[in-house]
């Protein structure tokens, strides 16, 4: 007989998320729900005001991922008003894009993801002289992975320990046999974990440098940027590049070499061999250096048909809201969307835990819609990214990724795994480590004969305007749509990262990458379902992004409509 | 009126009651410093700064420099509601951050959804474990907005499908204290923005008990650790403004310690971002800045070790920490004139409180409004 299980927080993401599965007598899912638990209406609050706070107010949208909607919102208003801004203020933005993968895929492999793949138990039985040996088979110049290091982390660690109170790391799965790691891998990996601690903080203040602040930055205006101090500053100039050494050194003497150590002892652990089950994939242009040209390049593959790989076409974006908290006749287009809320809670039924509210999965379980790219559901993300740009034999991810494979012994089709999506979001950050140095002097060389920052914009109020911006934040493809009426806004729309990988099935019965990647996955013990978590991480979910996106009027449940042209 | 010493004995007092109880933690924090490499002096030195930051006598080093050692006594339960986690970031981003982390480590976590390794029924576990084993001991912090509407079920946590707004009221009503960690738990934040549509509340709105709010989007590390210290410390709540909010900490406004002062009273203003004026860094009043109208302590404090704030970085204030400040402050681009803000125009009461400030609102916005007549129109 089938068995429910209720994963209900999903912790160690942004946001509220519960994930529920059926599994057969053998553990095996048969099926798999995804569904977002929270909703804030942030477009509804932005009609009326004025497009020049859009950036502002969907910053507020993650806090992790902050400065991407930051941007994204910005760049929406530009394009619909027509601004071209300097070339200065554009470097500005793509060096501070760079500083927020540094952090945010640090932060999310280290203290989101690891506790999935490195057992914190496990570690203390390690040797930390014959670890500090095994660090040298995973880099040259292995990174806070000394005897000594190893042996400070252990200790400390060990405290918890003895105590029989492990904190933050209390009640985990720890001795679930799918971790891989040997006692000495373990103690590496926890060493880094700690050390990330520090790092993310410095990849943080470098955004700081000039954005103000990191999380939710203040600089960045519709026209330019406000941070012309910093950026003629030659002692800020240098301040970037100091923290950038730092952060890009711990990438490639820690997180990689922690990459590379995971593909060799998990490589044969079926439940993360698995895990990539909708084989579409789309990202946008993303970095933008000297003559325009971008680190990496925008488009769709579609069947994983590496062969073919086409220019995104925004026009066969839609959305579907068939099992989402909305009523809709049928997917539509950003700019002609309706949403009309039909809450319809939860339903009491068996699980492994006993009686619980659980989704109704034939009818409606999530505020998260469920985008669709010609009808097809999306991966997007480092993996989406990476492949895409190895079908266009981007040179730069080509070279990357066949090291990778070359170094790991494991072959092409790797990559479409919960590893391979791992792997893929550290090389995403290793390779704009090194590129990143080419922004930087494009900036420095531009700045010899041109200060301008910033570029006022001009808003005709008897003018309607129409724009959206598509860029590559940390999770994936992000797209803001804007419509401005009266000089104010009229409409908004963000189809964000999360939504595309997180959505719920749609009306063809189509399921989106999460509930895919679930489905066939089998489970130690369904009552501590660590495998799920290690998969649905792998997505490095941002729910407050993905439930956003929503309209709502008034007090109760009533049907509403928004503009023509709304989301 | 308590005078400093007596805040000291009460202190005391505290510590020494603290004491009694059982460690949580089976290292002290002398060890775990020591393991560290921090040294007696360095960690001597941190605590002076909090002492400073918290507007205490030095004196009071002493106490907070004992409170450190015995802040692993407090178990914390940390809920998340409506929310973006840009709070929770910030925490991390802490600028002594060795040592902060440190004794954010070794204060007794006992639930914190984005940082716990338990997840699901195990983490439901974890929850009602530290509300029933620490009943009346545990500091609650709350990060997000409480979303009301439809009886809370724009929000749920839990395999048991808990509304936030229950989750709330239940952890609260055992709690020794409570913290609003930013300002959508303190007064509903971006989401709450006109029109709400999910009638998202500061979490003192739905329950009857004394709530601290800590404003800002995010509000700085410092003022999060600052706040828990204060607790360990004296085992009550800071003195407070009319907002809730720790006096040591958002009892100046932005304007009066803000670097570019000098250039307001001079009547030296950036006219467009990013111009020759903002390279000298002059003073962005004209540019929408509300550092008039905001208290925290941002220009002192700054954020991310001290590496910037946004005044700094060319943009003006845009009144995080205010309440409704989404609505109140905005355009954020355009000066606020002379409108009167939420508690500047309430009560005889509260308006009792920040008349000075208001009149020195009052008569800045004015001298300012005048200048723009002068250069406008030339």
């Amino acid at each position: 007989m089938n068995q429910r299980v209720v994963i209900d927080p999903i912790t160690r993401i942004e946001g509220h998320l519960r994930i529920e599965v059926e599994v057969d007598e053998h553990n095996v899912i048969q099926k798999a729900w995804a569904s977002s638990t929270l909703w804030r209406g942030i477009e509804v609050i932005l009609k009326g005001r004025t497009p020049m706070d859009v950036g502002l107010l969907v910053q507020r949208i993650c806090g992790v991922c902050t400065f991407s909607h930051y941007r994204c919102g910005t760049e929406a208003v530009e394009n619909a008003l027509g601004v071209k801004i300097p070339l200065n203020a554009q470097y500005l933005r793509s060096l501070m894009m760079t500083a927020l993968h540094y952090h945010d895929h640090i932060v999310h492999f280290y203290h989101l993801h690891a506790l999935d793949w490195v057992d914190v138990v496990s570690a203390l039985s390690a040797d930390p002289a014959k670890a500090a040996q095994v660090a040298m088979k995973y880099s040259d110049k292995p990174l806070a992975a000394g005897e000594g290091d190893l042996r400070a982390v252990q200790e400390r660690v060990q405290g918890f320990v003895n105590k029989g109170k492990l904190g933050p790391f209390a009640n985990a799965y720890w001795g679930n046999k799918t971790y891989r790691f040997s006692p000495e891998q373990n103690l590496i990996a926890l060493s880094h974990y700690l050390k990330a601690l520090e790092v993310q903080r410095v990849a943080a203040e470098m955004m700081a440098i000039f954005g103000g602040k990191q999380p939710h930055p203040q600089s960045v205006v519709v026209g330019g940027m406000t941070a012309v101090r910093d950026l003629v500053n030659p002692a800020r100039l240098q301040e970037w590049q100091a923290k950038h050494d730092i952060v890009t050194d711990f990438i490639e003497r820690a997180y990689k070499a922690d990459i590379i150590m995971a593909a060799d002892a998990f490589g044969k652990e079926a439940s993360v061999l698995g895990g990539v089950n909708v084989h579409n994939f789309v990202c946008s242009n993303e970095f933008m250096g000297a003559d325009g040209q971008y680190i990496f390049k925008q488009g769709v593959v579609l069947n994983g048909d590496l062969k073919q790989v086409t220019d995104i076409n925004p026009d066969l974006i839609a959305e579907d809201v068939t099992h989402s908290w909305y009523k809709a006749d049928k997917p539509q287009h950003p700019y002609v969307g309706t949403t009309i809320p039909e809450y319809t809670g939860f339903v009491e039924r068996d699980t492994v835990y006993g009686k619980l509210p659980t989704v109704d999965g034939d009818k409606k379980y999530s505020w998260v819609k469920s985008p669709r790219y010609n009808g097809e559901p999306m991966e997007v993300g480092p993996l989406a990214c990476l492949l895409v740009n190895y079908a266009k034999g981007n040179p730069l991810v080509v070279t990357a990724v066949d090291d990778l494979l070359k170094r790991t012994g494991l072959p092409l089709e790797a990559l479409y795994t919960t590893l391979g999506r791992t792997a893929a979001r550290m090389l995403q950050t290793s390779i704009i480590a090194k590129e990143s140095n080419n922004i930087f002097n494009a900036l420095i060389n531009n700045l010899k004969s041109d200060e301008s920052l910033y570029r006022k914009p001009e808003i005709d109020p008897s003018k309607e305007y129409v724009g959206h911006a598509i860029i590559e934040a940390p999770r994936g493809m992000l797209s803001h749509w804007v419509r401005i009426k009266g000089g104010v806004v009229e409409n908004y729309q963000a189809v964000v990262p999360t939504t595309w990988n997180a959505g719920p099935m749609d009306a063809q019965g189509k399921i989106g990458p999460f509930e895919a990647s679930l489905v066939g996955l089998q489970l130690e013990d369904p009552t501590k379902p660590l495998e799920v978590l290690r998969i649905i991480h792998s997505f490095d979910p941002c729910m407050a992004c993905s439930v956003h996106m929503i309209d709502y009027k008034g007090q109760s449940l009533g049907e509403f409509r928004v503009g023509p042209n709304a989301c | 009126m308590e005078t400093h010493s007596a805040l000291y004995q009460q202190g005391q007092q505290r510590l020494a009651a603290l004491r009694q109880l059982p460690a949580r933690q089976d290292q002290s924090l002398a060890e775990r410093m020591q393991q560290y490499g921090i040294s007696r002096r360095d960690f001597m030195k941190w605590s002076a700064s909090v002492t400073a930051l918290l507007a205490l006598p030095l004196p009071f080093s002493n106490l907070v420099a004992e409170a450190a050692e015995l802040a692993d006594r407090v178990p914390l339960v940390w809920l998340h509601m409506a929310e973006c986690t840009g709070c929770s970031e910030s925490l991390t981003r802490a600028d002594t951050p060795d040592l902060d982390t440190l004794i954010f480590d070794h204060i007794s976590l006992e639930y914190h959804e984005t940082l716990m390794a338990a997840a699901g029924w195990q983490a439901d576990e974890n929850l009602e474990h530290a509300l029933e084993h620490y009943k009346g001991n545990y500091l609650l912090a709350i990060e997000g907005a409480v979303p009301t509407a439809n009886n809370g079920a724009f929000l749920t946590v839990g395999c048991k499908g808990h509304t936030g707004l229950q989750s709330v009221r239940e952890a609260a009503a055992g709690a020794a204290a409570i913290i609003s960690v930013g300002t959508c738990a303190s007064f509903g934040g971006v989401q709450a923005a006109a029109p709400n549509p999910t009638g998202a509340k500061g979490v003192h709105e739905v329950i009857d008990k004394t709530v601290i709010n800590l404003g800002g989007c995010p509000p700085s590390e410092k003022n999060i650790v600052g706040t828990l210290m204060y607790f360990v410390m004296f085992g009550r709540l800071p003195a407070l403004d009319m907002f809730n909010r720790p006096k040591w900490a958002y009892g100046a406004r932005v304007h009066d310690n803000c670097e570019r002062r000098g250039h307001f009273d001079s009547g030296e203003f950036v006219e467009q971002f990013s111009d020759d004026n903002a390279k000298n860094g002059y003073c962005l009043y004209k540019m929408g800045c509300k550092g008039p109208y905001t208290y925290n302590n941002c220009p002192t404090e700054r954020f991310n070790s001290h590496v910037s704030w946004p005044v700094l970085a060319g943009h003006g204030c845009i009144g995080c920490s205010e309440p409704n400040f989404w609505d109140d402050m905005a355009d954020f681009e355009k000066p606020l004139g002379r409108q009167l803000l939420h508690g500047l125009d309430a009560t005889a009461d509260t308006v009792g409180a920040v008349i000075l400030g208001a009149a020195a609102v009052g008569i800045g916005a004015h001298a300012v409004a005048s200048l723009f007549v002068g250069s406008k129109e030339e």
